[in-house]
């Protein structure tokens, strides 16, 4: 076991290090001059070269590159003399757009998407297993109908129309709740929850919709599992047997699947921090990418990467886990 | 040895509601059997042995499926008795063996959970240390070797024949008077099939439970059982002792299967005798006896009359087929000794 988990690590890291380097030279590749952006319209020329090697954009991309790593490790200085400055490690470039590390900006929004992610996934796994179970439980029944319309409006309804519907309803028509301004749940922990309600509730409800499907599919096909008869031959009572057999059973694909959702939804919640616009690190991402921020751009790429490397391993660990079948010696 | 009355089954009848409509999968079957004893059923794919099986423990489905007649088990109608008194029986004076050991145990729990779980469940005041040593017991009995270790593994870490060792530790750890064990053999090797068996009869010597062995291969019911029913189409076609069954079979479906076990056994190689045709459809029986349009010697009343079982022979056989009784006995000899 100890070694599984070695070798998925080892695996993983050369997995993010072939991704940063593709999203770098990706990103590199854009035909955008990156010094250029670094000043307004009327810039002037000896500006642009000045910032060019500061930046160190007048190295070759494969050196751009190594900078890029290096920085990641042992942070980054950028000039020399007075204006010169430097980004920490783990740096990952500089935002010219920004004017700051993009380590730190990512440091500034990635709590408000964390505070986003976290809430929505706990209140989408609480209402996808348990509409999946009653509907399991209800099968051909009203309950199981009212579920499965349920999951085809969650499946089939985009982020952004649920999400301005009820913002629009919620906020503009019925006034229960004022226009979402964000604010850190430690400096006003009403104002955040006030903020945060909404874009959790739409979250965690679109998402819900394809985890109903597959707790009520894994339920029924486990009921019909041979084990399961057994288990009521043996007499077990039926809250044992849809914990112990049938729950149990629906629960290993459900945790697979529910890892990789959430560590895609930590590298940031794009549309739903855009429309109810929450300062996180999808709504930076959708900023950098109209201003050709590209150090940005190149940065969340990475962190999303990175939560979705480590997802992996995860669940894979979990899997073995969870299964004994597929457990490692 | 007492020979109480275990387990009577009167009128069973059993109808599933599908969709392409009403299948009567268990038409007015009865049977007594007593302790020690073990009874055989035989019959095809859809002839409604395992059916009858399930309704013991009344596993079926009560929503796609009506149940009609009584199932009493230690003086509990199984088919009336409300959800905790049934749970109470099934287990304790009910065990079931099932065909497939590889997906009949849970893959997510140890055997030894398994096992314990099914002891606890009908001893609620028992420590779990107590189970476990109960349970041990139990592997050593059913001849798992190196027990100690083997409890806290896993089911796929056990062979097909292992595995159903533990089903039968399982079904044998509360001493039920009844164990159902429904093909018990058919997903395991020959050779592993044998000792299935022995150690099935092993157990039932010790535990003095009845056993109703529902099977479609006849040398499994030459191997273990003293009384055997023959099914078809739903019903009971033929009753008899194991002896009578193979010296003088008395229904035209009994000689149909036992001449296809004849072509096997002797030698040459001409074609394998079958029973002409195929199954009927439970949809929708031929009228009269659902047996007919396979028979060879079926006549006029053969179609629109359902035969009764009626006494036979000297040998204490039942049969339900409307020819006469000399005719039966002369053919039946005459098949037996082929």
């Amino acid at each position: 076991m100890f070694l599984f988990i070695v070798r998925r690590i080892f695996f993983a890291m050369v997995l993010l290090l072939a991704v940063s380097f593709f999203t770098y030279m990706l990103f590199a590749m854009l035909p955008s001059d990156p010094a250029a952006l670094t000043c307004g319209k009327n810039c002037k020329p000896d500006v642009i070269a000045a910032n060019r090697i500061r930046l160190g954009y007048d190295k070759s991309l494969l050196e751009q590159y190594w900078l890029f790593l290096k920085g990641i490790f042992a942070g980054r200085d950028y000039g020399t003399g007075a204006a010169a400055f430097s980004c920490g490690a783990p740096s990952l470039g500089y935002s010219f757009g920004q004017h700051e590390c993009v380590t730190t900006l990512i440091a500034q929004t990635f709590p408000v998407t964390a505070y986003l992610s976290i809430g929505a996934f706990m209140l989408w796994m609480l209402i996808g297993i348990s509409t999946g179970a009653i509907a399991a439980l209800n099968k051909g029944k009203w309950q199981d109908r009212a579920a499965s319309i349920f999951t085809s409006i969650g499946v089939s309804l985009p982020t952004f129309y649920i999400g301005l519907l009820v913002l629009f309803s919620v906020v503009i028509w019925l006034r229960i709740l004022p226009f979402p301004s964000y604010e850190s749940p430690f400096d006003d922990f009403p104002v955040f929850l006030r903020t945060m309600i909404l874009p959790w509730l739409v979250l965690a409800v679109l998402s819900a919709a394809s985890y109903t499907r597959l707790t009520r599919n894994g339920m029924l096909e486990a009921m019909n599992e041979d084990f399961v008869r057994l288990g009521v031959a043996k007499g077990l009572t039926r809250r044992i047997i849809l914990r112990r057999y049938v729950m149990r059973q629906a629960l290993v694909p459900i945790v697979t699947i529910a890892g990789l959702d959430f560590a895609g939804l930590l590298g940031g919640a794009i549309i739903t921090e855009s429309v109810f616009s929450l300062p996180g690190m999808g709504k930076m991402s959708i900023r950098a990418v109209v201003e050709s921020d590209l150090p940005v751009l190149v940065g969340t790429t990475m962190v999303a990467a990175v939560f979705i490397v480590i997802a992996n391993v995860l669940v894979d660990i979990a899997y073995g886990y969870l299964d004994p079948r597929v457990r490692v010696k | 040895m007492s020979n109480e009355v275990v387990l009577s089954v009167k009128n069973l009848s059993v109808v599933f509601h599908t969709p392409d409509g009403d299948v009567a999968a268990v038409s007015d079957v009865s049977f007594d059997l007593r302790s020690g004893e073990t009874l055989g059923i035989v019959g095809e794919s859809g002839s409604g042995k395992s059916v009858t099986a399930s309704s013991i423990m009344r596993l079926n489905n009560s929503v796609t499926a009506s149940t009609s007649g009584s199932i009493l088990i230690s003086g509990v109608d199984v088919l009336t008795a409300d959800e905790i008194e049934v749970r109470r029986v099934r287990g304790s004076e009910v065990a079931m063996i099932f065909q497939d050991p590889l997906s009949a145990l849970n893959p997510y729990y140890t055997v030894g959970k398994q096992i314990a779980e099914a002891y606890l469940v009908h001893h609620p005041h028992v420590s779990k240390s107590e189970a476990r040593a109960v349970t041990l017991e139990m592997l050593k009995k059913v001849g798992i070797p190196n027990p100690e270790k083997r409890i806290d593994e896993f089911p796929h870490q056990f062979s097909g024949g292992m595995r159903q060792r533990i089903v039968i530790a399982i079904a044998l750890i509360n001493n039920p008077k009844v164990l159902i064990a429904d093909e018990p053999t058919t997903a395991l090797d020959v050779t592993v099939q044998a000792q299935i068996l022995d150690l099935m009869k092993e157990l039932q010597a010790e535990f003095n439970m009845a056993i109703v062995l529902i099977t479609h291969d006849l040398g499994v019911i030459a191997e273990a059982a003293k009384d055997v029913l023959v099914m078809y189409g739903g019903r009971v076609v033929e009753r008899s002792t194991v002896e009578a069954l193979f010296s003088e079979p008395t229904h035209p479906y009994a000689w149909g299967l036992l001449g296809a076990v004849n072509s096997l056994s002797s030698s040459g190689r001409g074609a394998l005798a079958t029973i002409a045709g195929s199954p009927p459809s439970l949809i929708a029986l031929p009228s009269g006896c659902s047996f007919n349009p396979r028979c060879a010697y079926a006549s006029d009343v053969c179609r629109t009359e359902v035969p009764l079982l009626r006494s036979i022979g000297l040998q204490g056989s039942v049969t339900a087929c409307h020819l006469p009784d000399v005719e039966i006995l002369s053919i039946g000899h005459g098949v037996a000794s082929r």
